[in-house]
C-alpha cells in the first residue's frame, strides 16, 4: 500500500472570505491603515502649525471645515479609536493575566482598569486643550 | 427516543484511486442523543465499512476524533446530532494533508512537539528518584490550564497563519511550551527560548484568536503566545539595553 496524501490548497489572497472570524480579524487590522491617514492627517497640522504662517494655519483649520472631513473624524472616532480599543481592551486580560497568591484577578477587572485610564487621560487632555 | 435522517456529506479520499477527496453523502438515522462520531460509527457497521477516520475514548479524553463539522474544527464525540441542521458535510482537520478519508498526517506537529522539549527539563543536578519538587498550588494555578490541550489539533486547523506558513510552530506546541516555561519545577526556559521567540515561532501569530475559540478544552493558546510575545521582549531589551543584568 503506498501513501499519497493529498495536500489542500490554500488560497493566499482570499483565505479570509472562509470564515466569519476571518473577516472580523481583518476588519480590525485594516482599521490601523486608517489610523494611519489619520496620523498623516495630524502630521500636516502639525507642519502648518510650525511652518509659523498664520495662512498656512488657516488653510488647514479651513479645510477641515469640509462635509468630508467631518465626516472622516466622526468615522476616525467610532471605528478607529472605539473599536480599536474595545478589542484590545478586550484582549488585556489574555496578555497580561495577574495572579495573587491564589487568586487571580479577574479579568472584567484589568478591561475596568484600562477603560479608567482611558478616562483619565481623555480627561487630562481636554484639559489641557482647554475644554473642561 | 425519536429518530432524524440527517444527510451527511463525507469527504472521501482513497490514495490509491482518488486524484483528489470528493463528498460523497450517506443517510443516516439519527438518535437525538448521538454524537457525530456515532454516526459515524454507524456508518462504518452498516452503510460503509471503507471508511477511515480516528477515534477512541468518545468522552473528550483521547482528542483522536478531531474533525471539520461544517466548516468548524471539533471533536466529533462532542458535536451533537440535536444541534445539528438535517444536512452535515464532514471534513477532515483542515491545514493538514489527508492520509485517507478522514484521517490526517500530524508528523509536522509531532516533529515540532520533539523540538519544543514538552517536558519538564532539569539542569545540573543528580537525578535521585526519591527526591520531589515542591510545587505550590498559586505555582501550580499558572499553568493548570494548559496542561488540559489533548492534542485534537483543532487549534491548528483553526489557523490561518499555519495554513499559510507551515513553518509557524502553532498554537498547540507554543501552548504546551509555555506551560513548561511557567512550570516552578522546569528549568528549560533557555532552551526553549531560541525556537519560541523565532520569526517561526510566537512572533509568526498575527493574534487572530481563532485556536482559542475552537479548543475543545477552553486552552487559551491565543493567550500564551501572547504572554510568550511581552516575555520575549523583556528577555530582548534586558540583553541589548541592560546588559550584565540576570535574565
Amino acid at each position: 500500500m503506498s501513501r499519497r496524501p493529498y495536500i489542500r490548497p490554500v488560497s493566499r489572497t482570499a483565505w479570509y472570505m472562509t470564515h466569519v472570524r476571518y473577516k472580523s480579524y481583518m476588519l480590525r487590522e485594516l482599521t490601523c491603515v486608517l489610523v494611519a491617514v489619520y496620523c498623516v492627517l495630524i502630521l500636516s497640522g502639525l507642519a502648518a502649525l510650525a511652518s509659523g504662517t498664520q495662512t498656512r494655519w488657516d488653510e488647514f483649520l479651513a479645510s477641515q471645515q469640509h462635509l468630508a472631513w467631518i465626516l472622516f473624524h466622526g468615522f476616525a472616532l467610532v471605528f478607529f479609536t472605539v473599536y480599536q480599543s474595545i478589542a484590545w481592551f478586550g484582549l488585556a486580560p489574555k496578555a497580561m493575566p495577574l495572579q495573587m497568591g491564589d487568586r487571580t484577578v479577574p479579568g472584567g477587572l484589568i478591561v475596568a482598569a484600562h477603560y479608567m485610564l482611558w478616562l483619565v487621560l481623555s480627561a487630562a487632555l481636554f484639559w489641557i486643550a482647554g475644554v473642561i | 427516543m425519536s429518530n432524524r435522517v440527517l444527510q451527511l456529506e463525507i469527504m472521501r479520499y482513497d490514495p490509491e484511486q482518488d486524484a483528489e477527496p470528493a463528498y460523497r453523502t450517506y443517510s443516516v438515522p439519527c438518535q437525538e442523543d448521538w454524537a457525530i462520531l456515532d454516526a459515524l460509527n454507524y456508518i462504518k457497521e452498516n452503510l460503509d465499512t471503507t471508511l477511515s477516520y480516528r477515534w477512541s475514548c468518545h468522552m473528550m479524553v483521547c482528542g483522536s476524533c478531531g474533525m471539520m463539522v461544517n466548516g468548524e474544527p471539533s471533536l466529533t464525540c462532542k458535536v451533537f446530532v440535536r444541534d445539528l441542521p438535517d444536512r452535515v458535510r464532514i471534513e477532515p482537520l483542515a491545514n493538514f494533508p489527508i492520509e485517507r478519508d478522514l484521517v490526517v498526517v500530524l508528523d509536522d506537529v509531532m516533529e515540532k512537539m520533539q523540538r519544543a522539549q514538552l517536558h519538564i527539563i532539569r539542569s545540573g543536578e543528580a537525578k535521585d528518584p526519591s527526591s520531589e519538587h515542591e510545587q505550590s498550588p498559586a505555582a501550580l494555578k499558572k499553568f493548570k490550564q494548559y496542561t488540559m490541550c489533548i492534542n485534537c489539533m483543532a487549534c491548528y486547523a483553526a489557523c490561518p497563519q499555519y495554513a499559510l506558513d507551515p513553518e509557524f510552530i502553532g498554537p498547540a506546541v507554543l501552548a504546551l511550551a509555555h506551560r513548561y516555561n511557567l512550570d516552578s519545577r522546569d528549568q528549560g526556559r533557555a532552551q526553549r527560548l531560541n525556537l519560541l521567540a523565532d520569526h517561526d515561532g510566537a512572533w509568526n501569530c498575527s493574534f487572530v484568536g481563532a485556536c482559542s475559540e475552537v479548543c475543545p478544552k477552553q486552552v487559551d493558546p491565543a493567550a500564551a503566545i501572547q504572554q510568550m510575545k511581552i516575555e520575549a521582549s523583556v528577555e530582548w531589551l534586558k540583553q541589548n539595553l541592560l546588559p550584565g543584568m540576570p535574565s
